[in-house]
């Protein structure tokens, strides 16, 4: 195991190498320039130009920066001058990843649980409405969710506030329009997935030896049935945890989402960079996570001794 | 059956009819199916794909599903109690500690994220008053008798780090742990080589041996069937068509059917260049199972009254029955078995003449030669 995962962390290290060089020659080949205010100086331009290093030349800015993400240093922001990427960072994910894991906790609770009980039922009133849930979750937009949940109840029952991420009271709608989606599809997968398993011959087995439905659901069906949403989950999870533009801006969560967005509009070379370096290497841990889960629950996987 | 009234009767299908609803329209896979099953015997159950022998097998322990399964009439007699009428907690106590289950395939029919020797366990799982140090010692005896060698590590493995032959041993003994009265095997060799056949068959005539316990051997192998088997069932359309002990099924057949499948296996005697027959055509619709005999369509020795009536049991000797009109006073005589032995004569005289002509012409050669060297 211990092999496995050296043999995993040099690819991902390998991975993430491309990742940067690539995203570092692409934002160059953007149109237009970090510094494109009429206002600005043109000595301070040239002075801010001289210190960001831009006047030499690209393949020593490219190992410069090479050597200070080494150091772990994402470099200054461009556009919030006074502040490093790290401290943007720092500050942002914290709100991002506790509405993620809110919103992932509450989708794979109730995804799974939706799931396993449509497959269960199949056919009946239950496995139709577990249906039309999935389906409604996985075509409704994000934003036109997030709306109609303030609308229902924030304006019109007023029992939950519709904006800022302070207390639980506050975490409830926005970790709900976030986690619609993945549950919706969390549900869909693992229904398809537990009607397949339960046609396999050792389900047959597992009755011929006087077992309960209860164990046999428990023992010999759900776990083999969650591999295919084990496998969704890993860039899922990436992708909730750190921040969603649309979800952030809707509730004023104070998260990662809105510098994604506003860091490419600015051209902010190293607030593009630091966030592509930083949810790369989130992507790519979550998917080493993932492998490593397979083995957890399917020994066939489980590699090297 | 005088010989049987002493034997004590385990378990008794009575005018067994089961069948599917699908969407197009209701199945008929077992139709009127009546057996006995007696104390320590091996009772083997005979046809090809799709005859209805996998369904009654799984009938007996309501394996199959239900819906769309379901069953018409009929009774099955388990030490006197119906199974058909049993409530859910009956049948779990029925499957597995009264009658044990070895399925067709071991490579799908075990679960590959548990260890074998959990697996093995479940069956006690309702059994409360036994430790978990009494189970695994259980496991790990009945995985020695069923010829697992190095249990105590084997008993910690996944079916994926076990080759075939011990899959199904860990399927055999899954299925013996509990004491069962009655094994049901569903072809339990079909996915093996023959070599590892051999040594399952060894070790079900074993265990018979050892506990006395009843064996239904589902199969279409009549290799199978003659080394394992006391008395046979040939299943035909979902109905029983011939049964009776070995030696009668194969050296008195009395179904058409019955000797179409022998016809249709090479022996020892075959020779290289005679062609096996088959049974021409398939076998019936059993959405519209025929009026008559189900076999009539395929049957080289249809008559009218074939197609028009099912025929009924004849009792030929206290074991051999078969459901043919042939048996019939009114019916042409037919030697099922000289007609197949006519053929091999018919074959055999030609080869002979064919010698006989080749050896002429040797001889004829070495006239020549004599005279030449005159």
């Amino acid at each position: 195991m211990g092999k496995y995962i050296v043999k995993r962390v040099i690819a991902a290290v390998i991975t993430l190498l491309v990742l940067i060089t690539v995203v570092f020659f692409l934002v160059r080949l953007m149109p237009g320039e970090p510094f494109t205010s009429e206002k600005l100086n043109p000595i301070v331009k040239e002075n801010m130009i001289k210190y960001y290093g831009f006047d030499k030349p690209l393949i020593v800015q490219y190992f410069q920066y090479l050597g200070n993400l080494l150091h772990g240093n994402l470099g200054y922001s461009m556009k919030f001058t006074n502040k490093t990427v790290n401290y943007i960072i720092g500050s942002t994910f914290p709100y991002s990843a506790d509405l993620g894991l809110r919103a992932l906790a509450i989708a794979l609770a109730f995804g799974l649980l939706l799931g396993i009980l449509a497959a269960l039922n199949r056919g009946n009133k239950l496995d139709v409405f577990c249906v039309i849930l999935a389906i409604i979750g996985t075509s409704i937009p994000d934003f036109i969710m997030g709306a109609f949940l303030q609308l229902v109840f924030g304006i019109k029952l007023k029992w939950l506030p519709v904006a800022q991420y302070t207390d639980f009271k506050h975490t409830i709608l926005p970790s709900l329009s976030l986690a619609f989606y993945t549950m919706a599809s969390v549900s869909r997968t693992m229904r398809a997935s537990m009607l397949e398993v339960v046609q396999q011959d050792y389900i047959k087995t597992a009755r011929a030896k006087g077992l309960s439905n209860l164990r046999i659901t428990w023992k010999h069906q759900i776990r083999n049935a969650i591999m295919p949403v084990i496998t969704i989950m890993g860039p899922t999870v990436a992708a909730v945890l750190t921040g969603t533009f649309v979800i952030e801006s809707m509730y004023a969560v104070p998260g990662m989402g809105k510098y994604y967005v506003d860091s490419t509009n600015n051209n902010d070379y190293s607030m593009i960079l630091g966030m592509t370096v930083f949810y790369g290497a989130f992507l790519i841990f979550c998917n080493l996570l993932v492998d490593i889960l397979y083995g957890v629950v399917d020994p066939r996987v489980r590699v090297g001794k | 059956m005088a010989e049987n009234t002493n034997r004590e009767k385990i378990l008794e299908l009575k005018n067994v009819v089961y069948s599917f609803h699908t969407y197009g329209g209701i199945v008929k896979a077992v139709r009127d199916v009546s057996f006995n099953l007696y104390q320590g015997e091996i009772l083997g159950i005979v046809g090809e794909s799709g005859c209805g022998k996998s369904v009654t097998a799984q009938c007996i322990m309501r394996l199959n599903p239900e819906p769309p399964g379901f069953f018409s009439s009929g009774e099955i007699l388990y030490k006197g109690k119906d199974v058909c009428k049993m409530n859910h907690k009956e049948l779990m106590e029925l499957r597995g500690t009264e009658i044990g289950f070895i399925f067709q395939d071991p490579m799908t029919s075990l679960n590959p994220t548990m260890r074998v020797g959990k697996q093995i366990e479940e069956v006690f799982l309702h059994h409360k008053g036994m430790s978990a140090e009494e189970k695994k010692k259980r496991a790990i005896e009945v995985m020695q008798k069923v010829g697992i060698s190095d249990a105590e590590r084997r008993y910690k493995q996944y079916p994926h780090e076990l080759s075939g032959g011990m899959k199904q041993r860990v399927m055999i003994a899954m299925a013996l742990v509990g004491n069962p009265s009655v094994i049901i095997c569903d072809e339990p060799t079909t996915s093996l080589d023959v070599t590892i056949e051999a040594q399952i068959l060894e070790l079900l005539l074993r265990l018979r041996k050892e506990f006395n316990t009843s064996i239904i051997m589902i199969t279409h192998d009549l290799g199978v069937i003659a080394k394992l088997c006391d008395r046979v069932l040939v299943m035909y359309g979902g109905k029983i068509v011939e049964r009776g002990k070995v030696q009668d099924i194969f050296y008195k057949t009395a179904h058409p059917y019955t000797q179409g499948l022998m016809n249709s296996i090479a022996g020892l005697e075959t020779a290289r260049d005679e062609k096996l027959s088959p049974i021409e055509g398939t076998p019936p619709d059993l959405f519209s199972p025929p009026k008559g005999c189900p076999f009539a369509a395929r049957c080289e020795y249809a008559m009218k009254v074939c197609n028009k009536y099912p025929p009924a049991r004849v009792q030929l000797t206290e074991e051999h029955s078969t459901s043919c009109w042939l048996t019939h006073e009114l019916a042409p005589k037919q030697d099922l078995r000289s007609r197949n032995e006519k053929k091999k004569e018919a074959l055999a005289a030609r080869k002979t003449a064919e010698e006989k002509a080749g050896k002429k012409a040797d001889s004829t050669d070495s006239k020549q030669e004599e005279a030449a060297g005159v």
